[in-house]
């Protein structure tokens, strides 16, 4: 699949977000990494110009909360609700809720094998195959976690 | 309607999001549509890895945007021949790729289409021009002869090289430096670099009539950039260009038809195991391409 990897905001820790792009890309995936300090506009366009299947948001900075849900704002609006979007980094169980409500269908915090991360994609593809709720703008209420 | 004649009947009237999934599909399609357009401007971009071809085409790309220029850039990378994966990370170093609305940046990687990528490169341009995007740019990495030579179907090709002078011997050998139209060593900012531009004209005065340029920029200060821009723009095709085009065109479609034959497969695995020659597989190959295999 092609996968954007994106790091939106003022956060300059990338290691995660290579480490996940690495991981993806031996598990014979497109990657796409967008580099760092992306805006959510910024970020909704790489996903329609890249024409990827899924997004996954790399943030440690503590705005999970207010970026995430303007990027699932935007890929709707945009036309991209079919992307599937999946988060990592630093991100508090008291905030999983608010994400999900979003239309992100994974988060993974520290310690998160890689393996998981490709087995969510797996299950992910499955899915949109079965036409079962698994991009952003479909229904909520499945997630990986 | 096929889907991609309505998808560029929908990305020609601005839609943004059927110009993207079109690209995907000229990508993926068993056989690549023939588009054209008269207007099109492509420049081909290589040289080798870590040479600062990124960071110099999204320099170009800024300068272009001002003179309300729309930017395309179509960045090829290789696939992991292991997992068949590949890691995109050219636009992160093109500073000018999130331009906005001006500037259109895909990645692509080079080995997920049935026959190879090349054939499909070119459609994919001229969808691009038919939509109204003015500069269309195709950058690869210089790895390897064919990455090479795509970029070299374009209507004018930059050769970008680093300080080290040693990076450009690549290039030589797959004939590129003679092919180039404008030749930038980037990284003037570092030592060496016009030591390393001298050396490549000097390369160049050994044939006659050579009037091309070896101009020094800086991608990082953005030094020598305009420069650099109006001699792409000035730059008149290469002599030897056509016959060059239609040469690669036809080598690359020859490839494509080898790499999507029905025993190319059969025939690896007969090679490996011996149970057959190289002269008997192609032999084979030719039987079977013949009669439209």
């Amino acid at each position: 699949m092609r996968v954007v990897i994106a790091k939106p905001g003022l956060d300059g820790h990338d290691r995660g977000a290579k480490v996940i792009a690495r991981a993806l890309r031996d598990g014979g995936h497109d990657v796409i990494y967008t580099g760092l300090r992306k805006t959510p506009s910024e970020i909704v366009m790489i996903v329609n110009d890249e024409d990827a299947e899924v997004l996954g948001i790399s943030t440690l900075s503590g705005a999970h909360d207010s970026l995430i849900p303007k990027i699932c704002d935007g890929l709707r609006e945009g036309g991209l609700g079919d992307v599937i979007v999946f988060a990592g980094g630093i991100i508090p169980d008291r905030d999983l809720e608010l994400l999900y409500k979003s239309g992100v269908r994974a988060v993974f915090g520290p310690g998160t094998p890689t393996s998981e991360v490709l087995a969510f994609l797996d299950e992910a593809v499955e899915r949109k195959l079965k036409n079962d709720p698994i991009g952003v703008g479909d229904d909520l209420g499945w997630n990986w976690n | 309607m096929s889907i991609i004649g309505e998808l560029l009947e929908l990305a020609t009237s601005g839609d943004r999001r059927s110009l993207s999934r079109l690209i995907t599909e000229i990508a993926e399609s068993s056989e690549p549509p023939k588009f054209h357009s008269d207007t099109i401007w492509t420049l081909g971009v290589t040289g080798p890895p870590g040479s600062g071809k990124s960071t110099l085409i999204g320099k170009l790309a800024k300068h272009w945007v001002d003179s309300g220029d729309r930017v395309a850039v179509l960045a090829l990378d290789p696939t992991s021949p292991i997992s068949g994966g590949s890691f995109l990370a050219d636009r992160i170093r093109m500073e000018g790729s999130d331009l906005g609305e001006n500037v259109f940046v895909r990645s692509i990687a080079s080995g997920n289409s049935p026959g190879g990528i090349s054939p499909r490169i070119w459609p994919m341009c001229h969808a691009l021009s038919l939509c109204g995007w003015s500069r269309i740019v195709v950058e690869t990495v210089g790895t390897g002869q064919s990455e090479f030579r795509i970029a070299a179907l374009a209507d004018r090709l930059l050769l970008v090289d680093g300080p080290d002078r040693g990076d450009i011997i690549q290039a030589e050998k797959a004939g590129i430096l003679e092919l180039a139209d404008v030749i930038a060593v980037n990284k003037s900012d570092l030592p060496g670099a016009s030591l390393a531009a001298q050396s490549i004209r000097t390369s160049l005065d050994l044939s006659n009539d050579d009037s091309r340029e070896v101009l020094l920029v800086s991608a990082l200060e953005g030094d020598g950039v305009e420069k650099l821009a109006s001699a792409i723009e000035s730059c008149k095709p290469h002599s030897g260009r056509n016959e060059m085009i239609m040469r690669e065109m036809l080598i690359s479609e020859w490839d494509s038809i080898l790499l999507s034959h029905p025993e190319i497969d059969e025939l690896i695995r007969k090679l490996c195991d011996s149970s057959i020659t190289i002269d008997e597989a192609i032999e084979s190959l030719r039987k079977t391409a013949h009669n439209g295999g």
